[in-house]
């Protein structure tokens, strides 16, 4: 278990390097000068030549990477060219709001998809099976941005039942969340019932049912423990994906989140905020993913105890 | 179950039946993307249809307006007074450009990659597949964003986008695909006879790698058509002037009071392409590869 | 709570009366192909205390007949269509699922062949161990855990006290079916079936575990089905043998007899496949052909493609089991001409 840890803590801090450079190749790769778009068209050549000295871009690009390298560790991304205050300031103001938006989608996504999966399962190719998976199919090919906007029409514009725009209590956060679930609910709920549909064949299913267990018994704990197992390296891996959704999700429903800031920071060519953004949203995916390699690690005790 | 099981054996009128089930679902997704496929070239001809071109007399009229021409705007006009049906279908188009181009530039370098690090091994694969991980710690749309965020606004631009997101996929099971094939024996036997690498890989291992590439291929024209929807809408993708469905949907946005269908009708007809590719990709999948089963 | 019964206290009712009575029992398989037909006509008796095997090679139906008795088979492919499984006086056809399986909980156990795959490989073996306590008996966590840890000492789990929480995958083949035995045993039913107990294991561990098997039985006096392919392992154990064919039995008795005078050539064929010490170096006489497709069973007879004694007649009736002239009454064969058979021994 602690060589399991250990290589994934290795793994994890090397995609974070990876991803630090990338971030940086691409940034550097800009045409426009961050110098001229920082002292604006009226400056003179002397005031960008001086600012350029000031940020270190005439420097050459391996000390740059050098010193982004550090910067990035210590969480120092420089100024925002806009607005002027630290881009992790910016970040951190509205972080908690996306953080709060993508915990709360994974939990319903959670709790709706993991019951239904199972009763697909319970009565594969009936019914109930059927009308779940076509669906869950239909769900997943929803344009999560036009979804958002339906729900906008009929809920606040024509019910006048939920806000429409920022993030005004409690209610603002309902339509974000269903719509940043809604995939995710389809492709849980589609591997939560293949994964029990394989697992039904195994011979501890036969076992506990001999044991004279009721149906829904040898489903829980039984067979969903199993069938978890690949569904939770899933949840990871479809976490990332979830907060892409959440960039197009902030853009439709105005929310003040990482997303939204992301997307605005493209349109204002304010590089030093959407560097910064991108390496937050990467290392949040790549923690969280840490975290459930680790998760895997606990349910499955054939990794658990494994050297 | 146990060894002790009845010996069974597909009877072939069943396993006909069975195929034919298959069959419907693979042709019904390819007649309705085929469809749509003319539309996107004929309709928009039909129509005149010019996106730089404005007529503010009949903007925001609603589905079923007759226009000054005599003919009729089934699904309305938009804020210039373009007929919608005709820019869905000019937005189809493209959706339908970059969702083929990017697979065959994704599916051709992401195959060609998988191939050799497959058979090769070492060095190579080992590098390929940490380029891999540190890609997928992105999300892709994320990927995308910064891409064309640095390389500007344009069609091109945005099929290169999608193509450089979405190539791993494709290395990755053609990977495990050369991976798995390379211990068979006609592998080895091409091995045995002398067959040189060039041969092994292009003659003996592709063409077992075409179905798994065909079924992730039409999986993920679905994401691409989706993808580059959403970039389009956050006003990345398209330019202006290139009617996209993402596009005409950003833009219906804003008269969401007004005119409903500008956002609504463009997203359905989205909805109706990416869930023909989406069970395409599943009959594919079921009938080629169960193995590939929610990758 | 469903009532329980010590299995000692079955051997002191009436040794006559049988505790698992099976009559003409038919079990088909809906496919695909089409249906196949599973068992067809199987009937035996299992008395308290007793010890059955049911042999025979994939595809006999060995392992459908076990499902058949603890409701297992495979839904909604698998049913039973005709005839009866009366267990101490229930008829266990006419019952619901539901209310077979939490009768089969206290009354019936199985062992499976495979002992890994039939293990959760999620759960500590103490946990599954103790569940027959737990959700039957609704004992306390500690308790059963403790019920638990006896009954792995009872099966010879070495140095158990801290084994009991390992999971199925830190054990040894043999180990594990020790632990699955434990298992079955823990509500000590009237009635074990073994279900292919030692084929996943090497030859050494087999034997300790028929072995391990034998000795519970003595203790508990619970009857058991013993299901094998293997006709050399069950030889010690078994009071009585049966073999089947596609679905059928084809010779039933006392396991000595069927043993050295089979009346069917079918049986005869088996025995002669066996290698055995005293003959190195002679040659094995394996049975021509293949077992049949259940789809397309042969008319007549299903075994006469393969059989050296084959006539017309085997080709068009069935022949049905009967009792061999010169032969004890308890000793059957389902052959037109068992006595040939004997004769030619």
């Amino acid at each position: 278990m602690l060589g399991y840890v250990v290589r994934r803590l290795l793994l994890a801090i090397f995609v974070l390097w990876g991803v630090a450079t990338v971030v940086f190749i691409i940034v550097r790769m800009v045409p426009a000068d961050p110098a001229l778009l920082i002292a604006g068209q009226t400056a003179t050549p002397e005031q960008v030549a001086s600012l350029r000295q000031q940020m270190g871009l005439d420097r050459p690009l391996t000390a740059q990477y050098v010193q982004y390298l550090g910067q990035a560790v210590t969480g120092d991304f420089g100024n925002s060219y806009t607005h002027n205050v630290p881009a992790v300031y910016l970040i951190g103001q509205v972080l908690p709001n996306t953080a709060l938006l993508a915990v709360l989608a994974c939990t319903l996504a959670i709790v709706v998809s993991i019951p239904l999966g199972v009763l697909a399962a319970l009565q594969v190719n009936r019914i109930g099976d059927r009308l779940v998976t076509t669906v869950s199919l239909i769900i997943q090919a929803l344009p999560g941005f036009w979804i958002g906007v339906v729900m906008l029409l009929v809920f606040s514009r024509s019910l006048k039942w939920l806000p429409s725009a920022g993030l005004v209590g409690a209610q603002s956060l309902i339509l974000p969340t269903i719509v940043l679930a809604l995939p995710f609910i389809a492709i849980l709920t589609r591997l939560t019932r293949s994964g029990l549909i394989e697992v039904n064949g195994e011979g501890y299913i036969n076992t506990a049912r001999a044991k004279g267990l009721g149906e829904l018994t040898v489903v829980f704990p039984h067979a969903i423990r199993n069938a978890l197992i690949p569904i939770v390296t899933v949840i990871g891996l479809q976490f990332g994906t979830l907060l892409g959704g959440a960039v197009v999700t902030e853009t439709v429903f105005s929310f003040p989140g990482i997303g939204k800031l992301l997307v605005s920071s493209i349109q204002l060519r304010d590089y030093n905020v959407l560097q910064a953004s991108v390496l937050v949203i990467a290392a949040t995916f790549v923690i969280v993913n840490l975290l459930v390699d680790l998760l895997y690690a606990y349910i499955d005790p054939r990794v658990r105890l494994s050297k | 179950m146990s060894a002790d099981q009845a010996v069974i054996t597909i009877a072939p009128s069943h396993a006909r039946r069975l195929r034919a089930t298959v069959s419907a679902r693979i042709l019904v997704p390819l007649v309705v993307i085929g469809i749509l496929g003319i539309g996107a070239i004929v309709v928009p001809v039909l129509y005149n249809y010019d996106p730089l071109h404005a007529d503010l007399l009949v903007r925001l009229k609603p589905p079923g307006t007759a226009m000054p021409d005599g003919s009729i705007a089934i699904f309305g006009t938009d804020k210039v007074g373009s007929d919608l049906f005709a820019e869905m279908m000019a937005g189809t188009r493209v959706s339908l450009i970059v969702g083929a181009s990017t697979l065959l530039i994704a599916g051709i370098v992401g195959g060609i990659l998988g191939l050799l690090a497959g058979y090769f091994g070492g060095w190579l694969d080992t590098a390929l597949m940490r380029i891999a991980d540190i890609q997928l710690a992105f999300p892709s749309i994320l990927l995308a964003i910064l891409l064309v965020s640095v390389l500007g606004q344009g069609i091109l631009n945005v099929i290169i986008v999608l193509s450089i997101s979405n190539w791993v996929i494709f290395a990755r099971v053609i990977r495990s695909q050369v991976l798995g094939l390379k211990s068979l024996e006609y592998v080895e036997a091409a091995r045995t006879l002398g067959a040189s690498h060039f041969h092994i890989i292009f003659r003996t291992l592709l063409p077992g790698c075409i179905a798994p590439m065909l079924v992730i291929a039409s999986v993920e024209f679905g994401y691409v058509v989706l993808a580059e929807a959403a970039l389009s809408f956050l006003g990345v993708g398209a330019p202006f002037g290139t009617p996209s469905l993402g596009s005409t949907i950003s833009t219906g946005t804003q008269y969401l009071a007004s005119a409903w269908w500008i956002s609504t009708i463009p997203g359905l007809l989205l909805l109706v392409l990416v869930l023909a590719t989406g069970v395409l990709g599943d009959a594919l999948r079921d009938r080629f590869d169960p193995r590939l089963r929610s990758a | 709570m469903a009532e329980m019964r010590i299995g000692s206290d079955a051997v002191t009712r009436s040794a006559a009366a049988s505790l698992l009575s099976v009559r003409d029992l038919q079990v088909e398989f809906t496919t695909a192909a089409g249906v196949a037909r599973a068992l067809d006509g199987v009937s035996f008796d299992v008395s308290p205390g007793e010890t059955l095997a049911i042999l025979g090679e994939s595809g006999s139906g060995k392992s459908v007949t076990g499902q058949a008795v603890m409701a297992l088979l495979p839904k909604p492919a698998g049913s039973i269509v005709g005839g009866s499984i009366v267990y101490d006086g229930l008829d266990l056809t006419a019952r619901p699922v539901k209310d077979v399986r939490k009768l089969c909980a206290t009354e019936i156990a199985m062992v499976f062949q495979d002992p890994l795959s039939s293990l959760n490989p999620v759960f500590q073996v103490g946990y599954q161990v103790a569940e027959p306590f737990r959700r039957r008996l609704g004992m306390g966590k500690r308790e059963a855990w403790g019920k638990a840890l006896e009954l792995l000492k009872r099966v010879g789990i070495p140095d158990a006290e801290t084994r009991i929480g390992d999971y199925p995958h830190q054990f040894s083949g043999g180990q594990r079916q020790r632990i699955m035995i434990a298992m079955a045993i823990a509500l000590e039913p009237r009635l074990l079936i073994a279900d292919e107990p030692t084929t996943a294991l090497d030859v050494t561990v087999q034997k300790q575990i028929i072995a391990l098997l034998a000795d519970l039985q003595a203790e508990t006096g619970m009857a058991m089905i013993l299901i094998s392919h293997d006709l050399g392992v069950v030889a010690q154990v078994a009071e009585r043998a049966a073999i089947m064919y596609a679905g059928r039995i084809v010779e039933t008795g006392p396991i000595r007899e069927v043993y050295d005078r089979p009346a069917h050539p079918y049986t005869r064929g088996l025995l002669d496949s066996i290698p055995s010490a005293a003959e190195i170096g002679g040659r094995l006489t394996p049975i021509v052909g293949s077992p049949p497709n259940l789809l397309a069973l042969p008319s007549g007879c299903s075994f006469n493609p393969r059989c050296p004694f084959a006539t017309d007649r085997c080709r068009t009736k069935v022949p049905a089991l009967r009792q061999p002239a010169s032969r004890g009454s308890d000793h059957a064969a389902g052959c037109h001409y068992s006595e040939e058979v004997l004769a030619d021994a």
